[in-house]
């Protein structure tokens, strides 16, 4: 089976998410990616170090990476008869995935957290009702297949044999889709480790009661034990915080070793996101919340009372 | 200005959803308007109030020529609406729905600017946007946090992993608005009795020029198992000393 991912990169290093899709692909069949961007040289050695034999490289010349993506991989997919064409379910991944669907007029099935390949059928297991339920679906009609999965599904690890080859790609015609051109790149400051890779994350919920609260409360603590700080949706979409600190279904999927959830009730939305973590620990004062069905320490309380005390005892530690 | 913008209109997010025996999400309660949806509701009011003139048409596809979701979005000023209800879309995935609603724009005529949500809170296939954009022909701005329009160029800032990006693009366009991007307002009860009489122009796939080999789903769910519970743990009362049990979890698990 040969299997396409479609790559994504951070500077010079591919995305976790991206190396993540590689390493599961390479267990099922022969890899190859399709890189839009400059540096394909730089970022090559690290994807063939995951098990990439062959980089696909095109310039976006300007244009949004997805859209060209999709338009470089339409006009490939007939010489290179790839069955399955892998994305992460990111912004430039759903682009690419969305446009290829119809330049191909294929089904696409996304947010899945599971992929199996037996002979020739390949199916992909998805979390539906906040992860509680697991759906698998297998794809009918002609290769290639197409699915995002969400980061975070499958491990990153390298495995493969020498650096990958790059083919250049002649920048394709995507007609007026090519018109969407990007101006600026803007750096969003963060402190901290990186939400999706901490292996501490404290998040806040509605229960915080106003948006000034959340530096006091979920910053604070997430800088004293090293964690990141995320939200839940209701708080973004409030406006309290930006939407780069959401997790859950809209958001990030985060599996720390501890996630600490401070007045979040854990609505579906919510809970696919975090539902992974190895730890889980809740503050909140709805007792018949249902994050305390998945909490491995609930606390029935204030958040208001409960961190600022635990603030004070963790500093006093140091 | 005119403006269209894709409504969906779910089962109460707020109620735990269920399968029926097809596999398929059961819709049989009252549905309501996706709150995703509202903000490109409001994003389309404003835009066509900046503009000082043209309007607001929603395009939606549900069952049983279902307008609740869709007076809710009348009351806030939308104009009027397109609805696609049709039993042969039943179960039907994303490129089938983008191809319904890709038709209701053409049917909308003299659309200058497409708003959607980033995906919707019951399916959140999240590609419907771009496969739109990509069957129109159009150009496509998805992810905007932030939306600006200028002579026949809309430009945005798109949420990216480590920021945001500004990305513009010439009209017609389509442009996905991220959650939060502008405050919806509340229906007035002068909007909710004029929504009354709005007009809402329901449709088959058959109106819309569709085949029913356009419609065809090309994936076949297998199986549906419960995913392994996660056992709850200690749960208890804080009485001023609950701090003291959260320093001891993390201390037990050598993260400080």
């Amino acid at each position: 089976m040969k299997i396409w991912v479609y790559a994504e990169s951070e500077g010079d290093a591919p995305t976790t998410a991206t190396l993540e899709l590689v390493t599961k692909a390479r267990e099922l069949g022969t890899v190859e990616a399709i890189y839009v961007g400059d540096n394909a040289a730089a970022v090559a050695p690290a994807l063939g170090a995951h098990g990439v034999a062959k980089v696909f490289a095109v310039d976006a010349g300007g244009s949004l990476a997805g859209v060209m993506g999709a338009a470089a991989m339409a006009g490939l997919v007939e010489a290179e008869a790839p069955d399955l064409i892998l994305f992460a379910q990111s912004y430039d991944g759903r682009d690419a995935l969305a446009r290829l669907s119809v330049k191909l007029d294929r089904t696409v099935l996304t947010n899945g957290v599971g992929l199996s390949v037996e002979g020739d059928s390949i199916t992909v297991r998805s979390a539906i009702f906040g992860g509680n339920t697991l759906v698998d679906t297998k794809f009918e009609g002609a290769k290639p297949a197409l699915a995002a999965i969400r980061p975070k599904s499958f491990v990153a690890e390298a495995g493969g044999e020498a650096a990958a080859e790059v083919v250049n790609v002649d920048t394709p015609d995507a007609g007026r889709a090519a018109e969407a051109k990007v101006l600026e790149t803007h750096v969003e400051e963060r402190e901290g480790p990186k939400l999706e890779e901490a292996t501490i994350v404290v998040s806040g919920g509605r229960g915080i009661g106003a948006a000034e609260n959340y530096e006091p409360l979920v910053e604070e603590l997430a800088k004293l034990i090293g964690g990141a700080s995320g939200a839940s949706r209701a708080i973004v979409d409030a406006g309290w915080v930006p939407y780069s600190k959401q997790v859950g279904q809209t958001g990030k999927t985060v599996k720390p070793k501890v996630y600490v959830a401070l007045g979040i009730s854990g609505a579906t939305q919510h809970m696919v996101g975090m539902k992974g973590s190895d730890n889980i620990i809740a503050i909140n004062k709805d007792g018949e919340a249902p994050i305390f069905s998945v909490a491995d320490l609930g606390i029935v309380g204030d958040v208001h009372k409960v961190v600022p005390k635990l603030i004070e005892a963790l500093k006093a530690r140091k | 200005m005119n403006v269209v913008v894709c409504v969906k209109q779910i089962p109460d997010p707020a109620v735990p959803g269920e399968l029926n025996s097809d596999h398929t999400l059961k819709r049989e309660g009252k549905l309501i308007l996706d709150e995703s949806d509202s903000y490109g509701v409001e994003m389309a009011l404003q835009l066509v109030d900046k503009a000082g003139g043209g309007e607001v048409t929603l395009i939606s596809m549900a069952p049983n020529g279902e307008v609740s979701g869709l007076r809710t979005a009348l009351a806030m000023g939308a104009a009027k609406a397109i609805l696609v209800s049709d039993d042969a879309l039943a179960g039907a995935d994303s490129l089938t729905t983008a191809k319904v609603l890709a038709k209701c724009v053409e049917r909308a005529e003299g659309t200058d600017l497409v708003l959607t949500a980033t995906e919707s809170t019951d399916g959140y296939t999240g590609t419907i946007p771009a496969q739109m954009a990509e069957l129109l022909g159009w150009p496509s701005l998805t992810f905007a946090k932030e939306v600006h329009l200028e002579g026949g160029t809309a430009k945005i800032q798109r949420q990216t992993e480590a920021g945001y990006d500004v990305v513009e693009a010439s009209l017609p366009a389509v442009v996905s608005v991220t959650a939060g991007v502008v405050e919806p307002r509340y229906p007035s009860f002068k909007g909710i009795m004029a929504a009354k009489s709005k007009p809402v122009d329901q449709v088959t796939t058959a109106d819309l020029g569709l085949s029913a080999e356009a419609i065809a789903p090309n994936q076949t769910i297998v199986n549906v198992a419960a995913a392994p519970p996660r056992e709850a743990g200690e749960k208890i009362e804080d009485d001023g000393t609950a701090f003291e049990k959260v320093v001891e979890f993390l201390d037990g698990l050598k993260v400080i």
